[in-house]
């Protein structure tokens, strides 16, 4: 069942041409990663679908309804983990619920110690790892009632290791809820590793020029980075996004 | 309380230094006591006075209480409203700096004129002087929030006020105790100024009392009595501070 349709939205700024054209279906439990070069216009798509801006011409479908410009249709990650430093990460957690109107603690207690951060329920953000920020960053926008995830480049901050973890760590509590996700990224293996479809955005202004169902098994298995289908793919993106950028 | 002890020593080192050296340097040069009183002197006469002292004391302090609290509160009031509506910061916010260069020992007696003797001149004159930084420290604070924090509420769907109270008046809250610690301590000077018009009682009264009879020794006792009260409200309101800003204690370099 398709759940989000953006539907032909141009957007421009000051005469600028950001998105050109851009038409997008995820289907209700997909997982679908955009990649694109740097100021290619992914965070516009984002503030587009987020309703902090609404796209010149077009349209953004929600389950059937029009979107556009509505704030709160989709739950967020952002890219820095935007936790409120007075608030525990229980609380912090329960933000996206709140501001919504019904609080739910027993779920996200449970979601924090399956995310393994039992022992930080009633930790501040100051005392917790990048990672672990993001984590709780991650719980907060699964904990949201919306259907939609958007993860924008949510571990480009992080160092490599950490980010391999958190990768899979995504994985495996995603496989568990099967929400919808769109991910922005720039990450070749990032998006090959965690989705279901890639779409290749091209330079501004920002069109789809590819797209890509990569069908590796889940859950993923170990080495997949390491596999020559893995590499096989990896090249046929890179040539793409190569393309894309010229 | 261990830190104010460990840290607080060195202060009170200083201060008692001070007075062994103010206490020699009159018995050896002879200064007469209505010139300038000995410690010694201050503290047997404000020993003395006690009972007399307490009435003044209690009625400076129920004064500036009263103005803080009144003051601060308009003052955030104030703040809130400017924040929130930019139409009255563009035009209000140049009066309120004005409001600021008026003196008050000149406002004073204006107010007494216009309001009588009463408490209202006085609670007009203490608010005047305890608003004003409040309001600047709550503006700087709503206005640092940063901008991803903020970023992420709206693409989460809060509306405007659940903005402001959930992210800007928290995050604004250190600020605004750094401007009730400055406002605190300035309602005691407020409340002793407001008293110099004309009051029943109160540490002003008894300052004027003093000086007018030349007992430069009760001069002294008020000086003293006034900075221990502004001592006192500056680390009650530190000490509400470390209850309510628990997190900003732990490191704020988390966003």
């Amino acid at each position: 069942m398709t759940l989000l349709t953006i539907h032909n939205i141009s957007k421009q700024f000051s005469g600028v041409h950001v998105i050109d054209h851009l038409s997008l279906d995820v289907q209700e439990g997909e997982f679908v990663s955009i990649l694109g070069p740097s100021g290619s216009g992914k965070s516009t798509l984002f503030h587009l679908i987020g309703g902090i801006l609404s796209p010149d011409e077009g349209m953004i479908e929600l389950n059937g309804k029009e979107i556009n410009g509505q704030r709160g249709s989709i739950s967020y990650m952002p890219q820095s983990p935007s936790l409120l430093p007075w608030r525990t990460v229980l609380q912090n957690v329960l933000l996206g619920q709140e501001l919504q109107g019904k609080k739910d603690k027993e779920v996200a207690i449970r979601m924090i110690e399956k995310a393994g951060l039992s022992d930080y329920t009633h930790a501040y953000p100051s005392q917790l790892s990048g990672g672990m920020k993001q984590r709780v960053s991650f719980i907060r926008a699964l904990l949201c009632p919306q259907r939609v995830i958007c993860l924008d480049e949510p571990f480009s901050a992080l160092d490599e290791l950490t980010r391999l973890d958190m990768q899979k760590w995504l994985l495996s509590i995603w496989e568990v809820h099967k929400r919808t996700i769109l991910f922005v990224t720039h990450n070749i293996d990032e998006a090959l590793y965690l989705s279901d479809r890639i779409i290749v955005l091209s330079e501004k202004p920002a069109t789809i020029t590819a797209e890509f169902t990569p069908q590796f098994s889940r859950p993923r298995k170990d080495g997949l980075l390491l596999t020559e289908e893995f590499l096989e793919w990896k090249r046929k993106i890179y040539y793409a996004l190569n393309s894309a950028g010229k | 309380m261990k830190t104010f002890f460990s840290k607080g020593w060195r202060s009170l080192l200083v201060l008692l230094l001070l007075f062994i050296a103010w206490e020699l340097i009159i018995k050896i040069m002879g200064i007469p006591e209505w010139l300038l009183p000995a410690p010694s002197k201050i503290f047997t006469e404000a020993f003395i006075n006690w009972s007399d002292l307490t009435v003044h004391l209690l009625s400076t302090v129920n004064l500036s209480v009263t103005g803080f609290i009144i003051g601060t509160c308009i003052g955030l009031l104030t703040a809130v409203l400017l924040y929130l509506i930019p139409f009255l910061k563009e035009s209000l916010y140049p009066l309120l700096i004005l409001s600021q260069n008026i003196p008050t020992i000149v406002l004073a007696p204006l107010l007494v004129i216009w309001f009588g003797f009463g408490m209202l001149p006085k609670i007009i004159v203490i608010t005047l002087v305890c608003f004003f930084p409040v309001t600047v420290a709550a503006l700087d604070g709503f206005k640092q929030t940063p901008t991803e924090l903020k970023h992420y509420l709206y693409m989460a769907g809060a509306t405007k006020r659940q903005i402001f109270w959930k992210l800007e008046f928290p995050y604004a809250l250190p600020s605004i105790f750094s401007g009730v610690k400055i406002s605190a301590t300035y309602s005691v000077m407020g409340a002793v100024i407001s008293e110099w018009l004309g009051a029943k009682a109160g540490i002003g009264v008894y300052m004027t009392l003093a000086s007018s009879s030349f007992r430069t020794d009760r001069v002294f006792v008020a000086i003293f009595a006034i900075m221990i009260l502004s001592l006192l409200f500056f680390a009650i309101i530190r000490m509400l501070e470390r209850l309510v800003v628990r997190w900003h204690d732990q490191g704020d370099d988390s966003i």
